[in-house]
């Protein structure tokens, strides 16, 4: 199984083909990440807010997957933190599959090798997330608690996910090169060729 | 351009989404539980892990440490004793009364001691999730409280685990009374509307413009609506204001519990 991150190959094809272990690697991580966000509360002592890794987790499946790819890291994100909260299940599905669509649908443009731009899509995608999921509830019949200090878990929500994402792009990278065939670099050594010494 | 695979994904997923916010509650709340229920392992396992730290937290301890721990506890849970036989006697005495006068009797709810296991990942909603479900016998809607005060109630019971909705949430408004015994001002508490930074502020509203609030007041449940028993501390007032030109009062009300270090909780069970 060929692991391949940076398949820029274009096509209809491009966009079905699913990177197993990628996938599963980012599900696992996702489910770590909703259990770390239920149970470790050092940043909403000390912030007041709760980091939200999945919306991260979707922009590095949209941009190294296919659409099947961010489609369940979405969907499996989305219901294991809707069942840990009191959100109405399935409330958070659709803005976090809207973001992935999007950086998907863009990432031939997107220079995602570079840090400061896997910060900016972070940032951006856990911004527009909680909003998008916000939009939603207020569109149903319960009534979350909104106030002023909602701006500031807003801002800080957007920052930590922007400074986490280039992380998931680290981690998984080296996860793929420790798990995957190194390809066999080309040497100059030709077999049908031999240099005769002589005088 | 959005591409073919796009807008099929595109459509399975609000078809989803449709199909999962308009199912029954009940069949929701069912979801939700079977969903979480993949949690539990890990759950479980950083419970044990936290109590192994604990303990072996202790061998640090020296003896003389531990042997002075020991009599402090020895010493107050024979005060704890006393204090428990005088209200025996008192409980005795009501019966009584109560007997003699006609009043219906109250039955005391049984405590159940539960963990703290996760605490809502969603910044707009304060709910936790405790380690006692039905195999424990905790039904929904069961007052949670811990010595402090009140903490909420029971909103979701699966087999192992519970979801409890703290005061201060929407979903958790608390009947309460205020004053000393001679006038006792009734309200209703709800989410804090102008407190960004403390989360121990809560708002006491529907109270009458003729409510005389002092700073420092004691505030309890009232037992009306059956979910909460009456007499449980939720707070204190912290300051109080008239609204609606002067037709009504609302007041600040600083919470027993603190919210943000919740370990150890009292299920209350009939």
């Amino acid at each position: 199984m060929r692991f391949a991150i940076y398949d820029l190959r274009g096509g209809e094809d491009a966009f079905l083909r699913m990177n197993w272990f990628n996938t599963i690697a980012i599900l696992v991580v996702a489910y770590l990440a909703v259990f770390a966000q239920a149970t470790i509360n050092e940043f909403r002592h000390l912030l007041g807010v709760q980091v939200d890794l999945i919306p991260s987790l979707v922009v590095y499946a949209a941009l190294s997957g296919g659409v099947l790819s961010f489609t369940i890291v979405a969907l499996c994100g989305a219901l294991w933190m809707d069942s840990l909260s009191a959100n109405p299940l399935g409330v958070s599905l659709l803005p976090l599959f809207l973001v992935g669509l999007v950086i998907h649908q863009f990432r031939e443009l997107i220079l995602r090798q570079q840090p400061y731009a896997q910060f900016i899509l972070g940032a951006c995608a856990t911004a527009a997330a909680p909003l998008l999921t916000l939009v939603l509830l207020m569109n149903t019949q319960v009534q979350p608690l909104l106030g002023w200090f909602s701006l500031w878990q807003w801002f800080a929500m957007s920052a930590l996910g922007g400074a986490v994402t280039p992380l998931w792009f680290f981690a998984f990278e080296h996860i793929g090169e420790t798990f995957s065939y190194r390809p066999v670099g080309e040497s100059s050594f030709r077999p049908d060729r031999q240099i005769k010494r002589s005088r | 351009m959005l591409k073919r695979p796009h807008y099929i994904a595109l459509g399975v997923v609000i078809v989803f989404t449709f199909v999962l916010l308009k199912l029954p509650s009940r069949a929701v709340a069912n979801l939700k539980l079977a969903i979480s229920g993949v949690f539990v392992p890990f759950f479980g396992l950083s419970g044990s892990l936290g109590e192994m730290a604990e303990n072996s937290s202790y061998s640090l301890l020296s003896r003389r440490e531990l042997i002075r721990q020991l009599q402090w506890q020895h010493k107050t849970n024979q005060l704890s004793q006393l204090y428990f036989r005088q209200a025996e006697e008192w409980k005795r005495e009501n019966e009584r009364l109560r007997d003699y006068f006609n009043i219906p009797r109250q039955y005391p709810f049984k405590p159940k001691m539960a963990r703290v296991v996760a605490r809502d990942p969603v910044n707009w909603w304060k709910t936790i999730t405790i380690d006692r479900g039905s195999r424990d016998g905790v039904l929904t809607n069961a007052a949670v409280v811990t010595i402090a005060g009140l903490v909420g109630r029971v909103s979701g019971v699966s087999f192992a685990q519970s979801q409890v909705v703290l005061v201060g949430d929407p979903d958790c408004r608390v009947s309460v009374l205020v004053g000393d015994d001679r006038s006792r001002e009734q309200g209703v508490i709800a989410p804090a509307s102008s407190s960004p930074l403390d989360h121990a502020l809560v708002d006491l509203s529907y109270l009458s413009r003729n409510s005389k609030l002092v700073p420092g007041q004691i505030v309890v449940t009232s037992g009306m609506g059956g979910v909460f028993p009456k007499g449980i501390a939720v707070g204190q007032i912290a300051d109080s204001r008239s609204m609606g030109y002067g037709l009504y009062k609302e007041a600040q009300v600083r919470l027993a519990v603190n919210m943000n270090r919740l370990e150890e909780v009292f299920v209350l069970m009939p």
